[in-house]
């Protein structure tokens, strides 16, 4: 019996899916009948898929994204789509047209996001894997805050193929799931060179996590717990670092000067990407169609207003700022040295260290409308999007609570070093459960 | 006042498919959106691949234009919205072209010129509107995305050049060189769209967008001449602005000047590696080139200048003269030259249409002086006709059989061939014109000719009715 059909009625009381399928089918192969979850801003062929945002309802793609592909391969049944912030802008999901996602450690606070549906499926037990997608921490950041492992790529060591753009040169589909040991077993089926994405990497990947990390040297830079971070958080975090000494690791404290340019760099450049990929959404082709009694150009700005929410309209109209003539050069050339500047960092950090931990978010998860003010939601991905610019792997994995709230300990690695750092998580999470 | 003429050209690659994937790019003859995927219609979540060989094509063109090709060039995104851009934006070169820097010498108005490129660029061709209920007022439009993503070079030259009929004349060479390196099918409809900048020296610069034909660019510009200088001459100044050509009236209207303030917000293409060619060029050779066919025409086949210009003006027209050519060079070039094209312009045909055995079979015949010169024109003509009405023809001894246009013999002993009759039956009926003849008028004799032409419909070969003629009168004298 090669295929099969897996019911799937998840009670999902905190509105982590869109849309779910059942019965899923499946296949023969690794992940033979275990329902995933997918991000719904991740082509599937066939079932609706909206990245969270009304302009995309109703759009069924034609494909499948090649992630989805090559865990259809070994044998996974794809039950569902799970919700997120509109087209992946927001760290809370609260940004979704489709209503927001409860934590399932507490409903009265955000799951984080953008990937916070994937989070609290995996969270909630209702799901043992997910699909996520990480701009400048959407997989770490609901990852940390409802106490799963998420894990960030290598940039282009997972295809983008079927990922609907928001800020292609940052982001990178990874996987989700409650241990490190299941984020491995995810990552080594969708991981690979995919000739259909330009950015990939001819780097396949399978490994079997270690906990052996004697001499591993880890830096900690000054500025992962600075102003702005929770000092119960930090607190926690350096006793999951201790506990990594303990093991034999060696912490080096360090800097990372560029930190202070690393937040403009990243919503520059993601700003202005997205400004650029949401220009297809104009009425044409998916979604509501534009009224076409109107002369075209009204009728796509008509579109565009309605279709779009309040986030995704702010982020477009920056970007379409920060790159028209005359400003270019002010923000997104300046935005594309600064991050040059947070690769120097990391290449010279990487010399001396093997990688780079401190806390994924400054604080505990929110509660539902905290972060109102956009700059206080910006200021919270400070300790993610470093990786997104330099493009090397991150992972968030628990390592304790404050006050009943998970708190995820973040490690960075060298650029295409993804199994140090899931060794490095693996370490940790073996030590702190026996 | 001096006119200063700059050109744009954007052509289509003559790739078996697209620009950024495998769809294939013979879609004219098909149905709209039968030639598309999820790339090229600008599916969420799709990625483009560059096509390898439209990259090969674009340097052929390079290194053919003598230009340089940097170390490193960048795709871009030129954002703008539009109901056929499938994504709203279009990936082109910017600041980081494929190749600069190179010139493609001309017969210039003033003879041999040489033209300047400033730069040599890839970029993919957005769709394609389609306006249903009247041109000029259509009820609505719809979107065709077979064209989107068809691999296009854009050609920018310095304004180097002095007058319309130079601009056409510069096209003319380019298109050739394109289609001698094998990269483009100037007979494809829409394979070339050019953008024309053109100022009076001394005043602002306009530029007239999206000429589609040849002809048009010349007309366009001519056009826009007039009117530069009729506006300076009656003190008015040029304003800088688009204008569009519109073809049907051969005149140049105003665009909205809206236009011009667009922004295109152009930033390097994310999804796209830079890209590192330089070092290919080594590695292509070109083939023979137009300057290059039209030196070998005149050294292998002795033809002059003009006729070895000709000929190697286009690339179907050389590869047809080599092929009949044959065993007189000389009467062919003649045929091709002179004749043929005149014939087949006139009624809007391209020499493709003609087969070169039929054309070679024909020349035979007026070589062996089966036919004579005229009638061998009217042979071709029925030919032509015949060809267009329905893509084939008969041979060209059927065609002269059935009209009757054998040449007439006229060398048989007894003198009752044709043209020997004829010429008798014209010195009975004109007895005066013998008389002059006999007197010293030798300008009569042309006059005999001539009747024995009319009698024989033009089937006796002249030098035959010259040489009869003067051998009755001579016999009576
Ligand atoms: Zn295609």
């Amino acid at each position: 019996m090669a295929e099969g059909m897996l019911t799937f009625s998840p009670d999902d009381r905190y509105n982590a899916f869109l849309r779910t399928v059942s019965p899923a089918r499946y296949g023969e192969g690794r992940l033979r009948g275990i329902p995933v979850a997918i991000k719904d801003n991740i082509s599937t062929a066939g079932i609706e898929t909206t990245c969270g945002s009304r302009i995309l309802s109703g759009y069924v793609p034609p494909y499948d994204a090649t992630v989805v592909s090559l865990l259809k391969k070994e044998g996974a049944a794809i039950v569902g789509k799970t919700n997120m912030d509109e087209f992946g802008m927001g760290s809370t999901t609260e940004n979704s047209a489709f209503g927001p996602t409860k934590n399932p450690r507490d409903e009265t606070r955000v799951p984080g996001g953008s990937s916070g549906g994937s989070a609290a499926a995996v969270a909630a037990g209702l799901v043992p894997l997910a699909l996520g997608t990480d701009t400048g921490g959407s997989i770490r950041c609901p990852a940390a805050f409802c106490g799963i492992v998420g894990l960030k790529p290598t940039y282009g060591r997972v295809s983008r193929y079927g990922l609907v753009a928001y800020a292609n040169s940052l982001e990178q589909i990874g996987p989700m799931a409650a241990d490190v040991a299941h984020a491995n077993l995810l990552m080594s089926v969708i991981a690979g060179h995919d000739p259909k994405d330009s950015t990939s990497l001819d780097a396949p990947y399978s490994h079997t996590p270690s906990m052996e990390i004697r001499g591993t040297r880890i830096g900690i830079p000054e500025e992962f717990f600075g102003e702005g971070v929770d000092p119960r958080v930090a607190s926690v975090v350096w006793d999951a670092i201790s506990l990594l000494e303990r093991k034999g690791a060696e912490i080096i404290t360090c800097r990372m000067p560029s930190m202070a340019y690393a937040l403009a760099a990243y919503y520059v450049t993601c700003m202005s990407e997205a400004s650029s990929n949401l220009a297809r959404y104009d009425g044409v082709r998916y979604g509501p169609p534009a009224d076409v009694r109107k002369p075209w150009h009204e009728a796509f700005q008509e579109r565009r207003r309605e279709g779009f929410g309040l986030e995704v309209r702010r982020r477009i109209m920056i970007g379409t700022f920060a790159l028209s003539s005359g400003y270019y050069g002010k923000y997104y050339a300046k935005a594309q040295a600064a991050r040059r500047n947070v690769r120097e960092d990391f290449g010279r950090l990487f010399a001396e260290v093997d990688v780079i931990a401190g806390p994924t978010m400054p604080t505990v998860a929110f509660r539902f409308g905290e972060k109102s003010d956009p700059l206080a939601m910006y200021l919270s991905d400070i300790l993610t999007v470093p990786a997104n610019l330099a493009g090397v792997p991150a992972i968030s994995v628990p390592c304790g609570k404050v006050e009943g709230l998970p708190v995820g300990l973040q490690i960075m690695g060298r650029w295409m070093e993804d199994e140090r750092v899931i060794d490095v998580a693996y370490a940790y999470e073996q030590g702190a459960n026996p | 006042m001096n006119v200063i003429v700059g050109l744009e050209i954007h052509c289509q690659l003559d790739t078996k498919t697209k620009l950024f994937c495998g769809c294939s790019t013979d879609y004219r003859t098909d149905g709209p959106n039968t030639h598309v995927c999820p790339v090229c219609l600008g599916l969420p979540g799709s990625l483009p691949v560059l096509n390898r060989k439209a990259v090969e094509y674009a340097l052929r063109v390079a290194k053919a234009l003598h230009c340089t090709v940097p170390e490193e060039s960048v795709f871009s995104r030129k954002n703008y919205f539009y109901p056929d851009l499938n994504k709203g934006f279009q990936i082109t070169q910017y600041d980081k072209p494929l190749a600069v820097s190179g010139y493609l010498d001309i017969e210039g108005d003033e003879g041999e010129k040489r033209v300047r490129i400033t730069r040599v660029h890839m970029e993919e061709d957005p769709g394609r509107l389609v306006h249903k209920g009247g041109a000029d007022r259509p009820r609505y439009s719809l979107v065709d995305y077979n064209r989107a993503g068809i691999p296009l070079i854009e050609i920018v030259t310095e304004p180097d050049l002095r007058s319309p009929r130079e601009a056409r004349r510069f096209l003319n060479k380019l298109r050739a060189t394109l289609e001698y390196l094998g990269v483009f099918d100037s007979e494809k409809e829409g394979s070339l769209r050019v953008d024309a900048n053109i100022s009076i020296e001394g005043s602002e610069r306009v530029e007239i967008k999206n000429i589609t034909s040849y002809k048009g660019v010349e007309k366009a510009l001519t056009f826009e001449v007039t009117r530069q200088k009729n506006a300076l001459r009656r003190g008015q100044k040029i304003v800088r602005e688009t204008r569009h050509f519109v073809e049907a009236r051969g005149v140049t209207t105003s665009a909205r000047s809206k236009e011009m303030e667009q922004d295109y917000r152009y930033f390097p293409e994310p999804d796209l590696c830079p890209l590192r060619v330089a070092d290919w060029v080594d590695g292509i050779v070109l083939p023979e080139l137009p300057d290059a066919r039209r030196q070998r025409f005149m050294d292998q086949y002795g033809l002059s200048l003009i006729h070895a210009r000709t000929l190697t003006g286009d690339l179907r027209l050389a590869e047809f003269y080599e092929k009949v050519a044959g065993t007189d060079p000389a009467l062919a070039a003649t045929w091709v030259a002179d004749t043929l094209l005149g014939e087949l312009n006139y009624r809007d045909m391209s020499i493709s249409s003609v087969p070169p055995d039929v054309f070679s079979g024909l020349l035979s015949l007026v070589r062996a002086r089966v036919i004579t010169d005229r009638n061998g024109v009217d042979v071709l003509r029925v030919l032509l006709d015949e060809l267009k009405e329905k893509g084939t023809c008969e041979s060209p001894e059927a065609c002269a059989e059935r009209l009757g246009l054998r040449a007439l013999p006229a060398d048989s002993a007894g003198g009752d061939d044709p043209v020997t009759k004829a010429a008798r039956e014209a010195l009975a009926e004109n007895p005066r014109a013998v008389e002059d003849y006999r007197n010293g008028r030798k300008e009569a004799l042309n006059f005999l000719v001539g009747q024995v032409m009319r009698k024989t419909r033009g089937c006796a070969k002249p030098a035959d009715v010259n040489r009869v003629l003067a051998s009755l009168l001579g016999e009576g004298a």
